[in-house]
């Protein structure tokens, strides 16, 4: 692997850097500082800008329209594109676009035209809902939401948790246990329309994320037809398992340009600030904090980039994906709490962004699989079958 | 945590008093309970609470009374009681601007 950008990734880096510092950081000026959203005005400006910039859709495949960008690539402009207050759950605010929910680019050709293209189209949304109360680290046992055929329809009862974006959505992939006797064998993906009789978003889930809310689902006895499966029957853990892996590079990516922003600020304001007569830069304590954040970067960086480039080549990345977002998240973790140590109260205000990562980038640790989950399942890669 | 801001209406001229620079979300009323605006104090409310119930009062004279909800999940709480508010009465507060929320359907 080449440690060195090529000439092309570099020119899109700083065109991505200069595009947040530019764009983006001033209107944060203005906003709330838990924002996760534009003004509407401000939200389609910048994406015109995008799209000039070539880089809109950047996770959609070129078959279906999107710029034919590298996953290395894409991964360091993820790190650019979260180098804002609101840059770990909101990176650029969405004016990058999305490719909605990637399980549809396999979906059948009817239910392409019906949930992919218009989620493409920015005309529908999607939600993901895999986790349960019952846990969400093991979904092939945690399963309880359950479907029973009758005729040519499927009939879904139980509900979900933590399920992001369920509220705005027009439809979600819903995982439900269709035969109680092959644990991981026995789920399947539907897709759900959200205005289907017996569909409710119960609550919202109030967390240290104060914008970027959670749902907690029910459903009770929603029909879905047959024909709205996903894959094949009893293979959806194969779909949530590849959406959860490929998830944890970007995922890991974000924190490391937050953990970049925040050592950048932090290299700006200990030099000018004094205490007992020197600059904070001179105290070997503030010195040492600055080390380690810069080797938890690197580190990070490397690891989630190697992740990226494994996923590339279409190599196995199971492991390297888990060690990136493990990695990632624990020190991007550190590196925001010693840039608050050395802003002192500055540090806990919500004048500057630190409070704001220091609570999002707790959260961190424990969604899409939390560390302890990526140790087991790198584990579980060294020692083989044996663990399973 | 309830999903309705159930508390206590409290007549407007105990504002000044009542409240602090908390953050948190508000709801304004008229004499017959009807709510007529929701909203927070967030990040960058000057005088917090206290600050933006006391100001958006007086923007409208039908308003008598109001509650509040400390709480630092200020926007996904607002986002929650707007939804909620939607779900009870099919629109949303007289005094809200328009507004591009999801839906509830709270027990």
């Amino acid at each position: 692997m080449d440690l060195n950008l090529t000439e092309e990734q570099d020119m899109i880096v700083r065109m991505v850097r200069r595009f947040v510092r530019d764009e983006i950081i001033p209107l944060e000026m203005h906003l709330d500082p838990d924002a996760d959203e534009l003004a509407p005005e401000d939200r389609s400006r910048l994406i015109e800008k995008t799209k000039e910039m070539g880089l809109y859709g950047l996770d959609i495949p070129p078959a279906y329209g999107g710029p034919d960008i590298d996953l290395v690539t894409r991964t360091l402009i993820a790190i650019e594109m979260s180098q804002h207050r609101a840059g770990l759950y909101a990176p650029c605010y969405g004016t990058f676009g999305g490719a909605g929910l990637a399980q549809l680019f396999e979906a059948t050709d009817e239910q392409k035209e019906k949930y992919l293209y218009p989620t493409l189209r920015g005309e529908k949304r999607g939600f993901f809902g895999l986790s349960e109360p019952s846990g969400g680290s093991d979904p092939a046992r945690a399963i309880q939401t359950k479907a029973v055929q009758d005729g040519s329809d499927w009939i879904i009862n139980g509900g979900k948790l933590w399920i992001s974006g369920a509220d705005r959505a027009n439809f979600g992939l819903v995982f439900a246990r269709t035969n109680a006797d092959k644990g991981r064998n026995g789920v399947t993906c539907f897709i759900v329309d959200t205005d289907t009789p017996g569909f409710h978003v119960r609550r919202v889930v109030h967390t240290l994320r104060s914008a970027h809310y959670a749902t907690e689902l029910q459903f009770e006895d929603m029909r879905i037809p047959a024909s709205n499966i996903l894959g094949e029957l009893n293979k959806g853990f194969a779909i949530a398992n590849d959406r959860l892996t490929r998830q944890r590079i970007p995922y890991a990516a974000s924190c490391i340009g937050v953990a970049i922003k925040a050592q950048e600020m932090a290299l700006d304001y200990v030099p000018q600030r004094e205490t007992f007569g020197a600059p904070l830069s001179s105290r070997q304590s503030i010195q040492w904090m600055l080390v380690d954040n810069e080797i938890d970067i690197k580190q990070s960086t490397w690891i989630t980039l190697e992740a990226a480039n494994k996923a590339n080549l279409g190599e196995p990345f199971r492991k390297e994906a888990a060690m990136a977002k493990l990695v990632a998240t624990e020190a991007g973790g550190r590196v925001v709490d010693r840039c608050m140590q050395m802003f002192g109260g500055l540090g806990v205000a919500k004048d500057l962004p630190f409070e704001r990562w220091f609570r999002e980038m707790r959260i961190r640790r424990i969604g899409e699989g939390p560390s302890e989950v990526q140790r087991h399942v790198i584990a579980r890669e060294l020692l083989g079958a044996s663990l399973r | 945590m309830a999903i309705r801001l159930d508390k206590p209406w409290q007549p407007m001229a105990e504002a000044g008093s009542a409240l602090k620079g908390h953050m948190g979300v508000f709801q304004l009323a008229n004499e017959a309970g009807e709510i007529l605006l929701i909203n927070y104090a967030g990040g960058r409310s000057l005088f917090g609470l206290k600050g933006e119930v006391i100001d958006q009062a007086k923007e409208l004279s039908e308003v008598t009374q109001f509650r509040v909800e400390v709480t630092t999940a200020y926007m996904s709480r607002f986002r929650e009681l707007m939804m909620v508010y939607h779900a009870d009465h099919g629109k949303y507060p007289k005094h809200n601007p328009p507004v591009n929320l999801g839906r509830l359907s709270p027990v």
